[in-house]
């Protein structure tokens, strides 16, 4: 759908946060650093599916079920059900921490399409003190019920220093289990994760093995199975475009109906953020200010206004710029041309982390250091 | 492998094919992912939504588009290209 006055389409994406709800503290998490702010007041069923009429009027057609954990909420399967009436593809974006065998089922009743699950580690130890919940036993119970149910599985696997080293043994896991898909997800860090952006750093040779793993594995693989090495912003050469630009794609919806354009954008303080409750989706994608800031390339400053790749990259993520250099319109700090540059370069250089991995000697087991790490549960451990 | 024309071809039934309004084309619907595809290849996998072969696909597309003169060339392209992207499952006959 083209707005007669912009020539802006609608969205094809939309991402539903359901909630911020979550069993899990991963130190990683990408919900914004004020989620408990929205944890209370989330929008009904009714408002829900009112939301996926709207994106779907206007296009969207794959629909991120996530959160938090989505599982939280009761009426998951009514929510799926209509998007699949709709015609929506739904995926499910999940720790399975709480996905019994039978909701798989009622949820392969109402039309979900496919499950992602997330894991924090290949192994028990390492997945649980990550997680800051015990739960990787639930997670391989859920996996298999996954596939005996017929659905795409899709293995997600965000990786950082404390579990980097696990690529191979992951992906062991995700062959057994018959993964369809593979996601090795270098952390980003945005939101509650930008806290822990120096204790979860990897080293670039950590990375560099890690890469070299995952192209061995798929070298050897027999079985089909997609496997994707996202690799991390800071270490790159080159920026990505941020959820492939600015109100041009992808529709977030967050658990207390604030719409954005990325699941980051919360971040926004600056700009009036638009809520579904108030205004109609239609009215927000092409009329708000949040959505039509930092579309297209008119708003860019130099380095960026006058850079060839700036219609291939849009001057890279607004979430980050906003984080590092306290204004989103300027360029991505992660961009080599950026006059910010020298922060991350400061952040990825070996010699100035300050937090190696480091085993200690215990006679009970062996423990990891984990510094000044921040769980999401707000408890620090030491 | 090689597809040949008694190769049993099947749509992957882990993508959704529909066709979509607002984008004015059909659509593969998968796991996070959309694919738009041409005339051609919405043709071809839609026929593909049942179990076919390579044969009866050409013949059915030369009924239909009787002008067609590299339609063998141009089905078994497709063919392979479907086959390496996984949107087709390809076996040989018993």
């Amino acid at each position: 759908m083209m707005s007669e006055e912009s020539g802006v389409s609608g969205p094809l994406w939309l991402l539903a946060e359901l909630t911020y709800r979550c069993p899990l503290q991963c130190p990683y998490c990408s919900n914004p650093s004020n989620y408990e702010e929205s944890l209370s007041h989330e929008l009904t069923t009714e408002e829900w599916i009112s939301a996926l009429r709207q994106a779907r009027a206007m296009g969207a057609v794959q629909l991120g079920l996530s959160g938090g954990e989505p599982c939280l909420r009761t009426d998951l399967e009514e929510i799926v059900a209509e998007a699949h009436k709709l015609g929506f593809y739904t995926n499910l974006i999940t720790s399975a921490y709480n996905l019994s065998s039978e909701r798989i089922s009622n949820l392969k009743e109402a039309g979900l399409d496919h499950i992602q699950v997330s894991i924090q580690g290949a192994d028990k130890r390492t997945n649980d003190l990550l997680a800051g919940t015990a739960c990787f036993d639930r997670k391989i119970a859920a996996l298999y019920h996954i596939k005996e149910q017929g659905y795409p599985l899709v293995f997600n696997f965000v990786v950082h220093r404390f579990n980097i080293h696990q690529v191979w043994d992951l992906l062991t896991l995700a062959n057994m289990v018959e993964a369809d898909f593979v996601e090795v997800a270098n952390c980003q860090y945005h939101g509650f994760a930008f806290l822990n952006k120096e204790a979860l750093l990897p080293t670039p040779l950590q990375i560099r093995q890690a890469e070299e793993e995952v192209a061995r594995f798929r070298s050897q693989l027999s079985r089909k199975m997609e496997i994707f090495f996202v690799v991390p912003d800071y270490f790159e050469e080159h920026i990505s475009p941020c959820v492939n630009g600015w109100g041009t794609t992808m529709v977030n919806v967050s658990p207390n109906g604030r719409v954005l354009p990325c699941h980051g954008a919360g971040e926004m303080k600056h700009l009036p953020i638009p809520n579904i409750r108030e205004q109609s989706l239609q009215d927000i994608w092409y009329h708000s200010t949040l959505f039509n800031q930092y579309r297209g390339t008119s708003w860019m400053k130099e380095p960026c206004a006058s850079c060839p790749e700036k219609e291939k990259d849009f001057g890279g993520c607004r979430c980050q710029a906003l984080a590092w250099t306290q204004d989103a319109a300027n360029t991505d700090p992660c961009c080599p041309k950026s006059p910010h540059h020298g922060l991350i370069e400061k952040l990825v250089d070996p010699a100035s982390q300050r937090q190696p991995l480091v085993q200690l000697r215990n006679t009970r087991g062996t423990k990891m250091e984990f510094g000044e790490l921040v769980f999401r549960g707000a408890a620090k451990a030491t | 492998m090689s597809i040949y024309l008694h190769s049993i071809i099947t749509r992957n039934s882990m993508y959704r094919f529909q066709w979509e309004e607002t984008q004015g084309c059909h659509v593969l619907l998968y796991p996070e992912g959309l694919v738009q595809l041409n005339q051609t290849a919405a043709t071809v996998l839609e026929l593909c939504g049942e179990e076919t072969t390579a044969a009866a696909l050409i013949e059915t597309l030369q009924e239909r588009y009787p002008q067609a003169d590299t339609l063998v060339e141009d089905v078994m392209s497709f063919l392979h290209e479907a086959r390496d992207e996984n949107w087709i499952v390809v076996r040989d006959t018993e």
